[in-house]
């Protein structure tokens, strides 16, 4: 184990574990998220199951403690993804080829990770000042309070479904979310495979297999968050 | 089928590793489409003797695609438009008359440029001597069925060992990664019983070289399969990454 974050294969590592991690908290925020199309199931009334989602990531203490691991994750992936891009800049050298790069048949998510991630990360700021931040009251919010079913009874909480529903009423915000959600749709669609194989879990007859799934994994990712968005401007 | 065509040919000069390098453009005419592109560049090199200026300086030796000398980084592409071969069994039947040809350098932080066209790729002779060997003699070819190899795993090591180390894949990667040639050159010992049991050595000793030299660190994209002109697979760099990891774990 000595050394292992010095080599590039161990930094690699650290950038695989904590991609596939947040991807995990991706298909539970998007489970959540899918609660908003869920009017009228159940008995649930309009906006009611989205708030009993809400109501239960925010009381349950197993995601009280996800949350600075998520944040960690967040951290990691970002920083190691700077220095091995400013190493890799280094290692292609200062002189670019005068014609250009002509080699065809290379995903082109693959070649702008870094730029994807960006734009990622630009959304992800607007995303937590849209909800998180007046969640946790760092940004003033009233929310109204709510009644609705949970786990058999009822229960009483934020009315966060209004606050999503408003914030999605507003074109140029479904604008950025729509951006964000297709820039990480291209971002996964490379990621998780690649994740895969740098943790060594690859192999000829599973290339096919892995790309297949990571696009797919792409399309259900970001395709979702768009629809979702897509669909609280235009129904609901 | 006789035909010839002219080019324009957009060169990369440099008189040495420390000087500031420059393009220059010459005309080759009336060259036929069945000479190879090496023999082109030769006939340009006559054409630059008769008028007194220095030729230029390419790499090159076997001319039949299996030393891994020349290299060239022509039109965009290294070993240029031809798939799976190298600079010397591209033809000039791949280039249209009246065409610029474009021809740099590999360009990479680990391969400096001594002269011209010819960079020094003594890196990769290091990762090999790091580790890229079997540290005891094993004697002979052995009897057919004396060590048990199943076909599968030979064909792949064979796969494997077919990387004659031109350093296109370090060319074509936007990170001046060499992850393709030392996970071949792991892969094709990993794979048979007699580089087998030194395999994690090998691995942790030729990733450790390979960070040492300078090379970027692999992002999984795909060029250096693409551009390999013996088709190395991008399967090996999985291969690469299990071996060092599962080798790092243990320690």
């Amino acid at each position: 184990m000595s050394n292992l974050l010095t080599a590039s294969i161990g930094r690699k590592l650290l950038m695989s574990v904590s991609g596939l991690f947040l991807i995990l908290f991706l298909f539970v925020h998007l489970t959540l998220n899918s609660f908003l199309l869920l009017d009228g199931v159940m008995g649930f009334q309009k906006g009611q199951l989205f708030n009993a989602g809400a109501h239960f990531m925010a009381t349950n203490p197993f995601i009280k403690v996800m949350e600075p691991m998520l944040a960690l994750g967040f951290i990691v992936h970002i920083i190691y993804s700077l220095i091995l891009t400013l190493q890799n800049m280094k290692a292609r050298g200062p002189q670019a080829y005068a014609s250009g790069n002509k080699t065809t048949g290379v995903e082109w998510a693959s070649q702008n990770m870094l730029v994807l991630g960006i734009v990622i990360f630009s959304f992800l700021i607007v995303h937590l000042f849209d909800f998180f931040m007046k969640m946790r009251g760092y940004i003033a919010w009233t929310p109204g309070e709510v009644e609705f079913p949970f786990f058999g009874s009822m229960a009483k909480g934020e009315d966060v479904y209004s606050l999503v529903n408003a914030t999605f009423k507003v074109l140029p915000i479904v604008i950025i979310y729509i951006i964000g959600s297709v820039a990480l749709a291209f971002h996964l669609a490379h990621g998780f495979w690649s994740s895969f194989q740098t943790i060594g879990w690859n192999n000829t007859k599973w290339m096919s297999r892995l790309r297949c799934i990571s696009t797919i994994v792409g399309i259900v990712l970001g395709g979702g968050f768009t629809v979702i968005a897509l669909a609280q401007y235009l129904f609901f | 089928m006789e035909k010839n065509i002219n080019i324009t040919v957009k060169v990369w000069r440099q008189n040495g590793p420390k000087e500031k390098g420059r393009f220059e453009t010459h005309k080759v005419n009336n060259v036929s489409i069945d000479t190879s592109f090496l023999e082109m560049l030769d006939i340009l090199n006559e054409q630059l003797i008769n008028e007194n200026k220095e030729p230029v300086a390419f790499d090159h030796d076997c001319r039949e695609g299996i030393c891994g000398m020349c290299s060239l980084y022509i039109n965009g592409r290294p070993h240029g438009p031809d798939d799976d071969v190298t600079t010397c069994q591209l033809h000039m039947r791949k280039f249209k008359d009246g065409q610029t040809v474009t021809i740099e350098p590999w360009r990479s932080a680990a391969f400096p440029v001594i002269k011209d066209l010819i960079v020094d790729r003594r890196a990769f002779d290091k990762i090999i001597a790091a580790g890229g060997y079997v540290s005891v003699n094993t004697g002979g070819i052995p009897d057919a069925n004396s060590i048990g190899i199943p076909k599968a795993d030979a064909d792949e090591a064979m796969d494997s060992a077919s990387c004659i180390g031109c350093g296109a894949c370090v060319a074509a990667c936007k990170n001046g990664s060499a992850m393709l040639f030392v996970s071949a050159k792991v892969s094709h010992l990993a794979m048979l019983p007699q580089g087998r049991i030194e395999g994690a050595r090998r691995a942790k000793a030729m990733v450790a070289k390979m960070d040492e030299l300078g090379f970027g660190n692999c992002t999984n994209t795909g060029a250096c399969e693409v551009e390999c002109p013996k088709n190395i697979s991008l399967s090996n760099i999985a291969r690469l990454n299990r071996e060092f990891l599962s080798a790092k774990f243990q320690d």
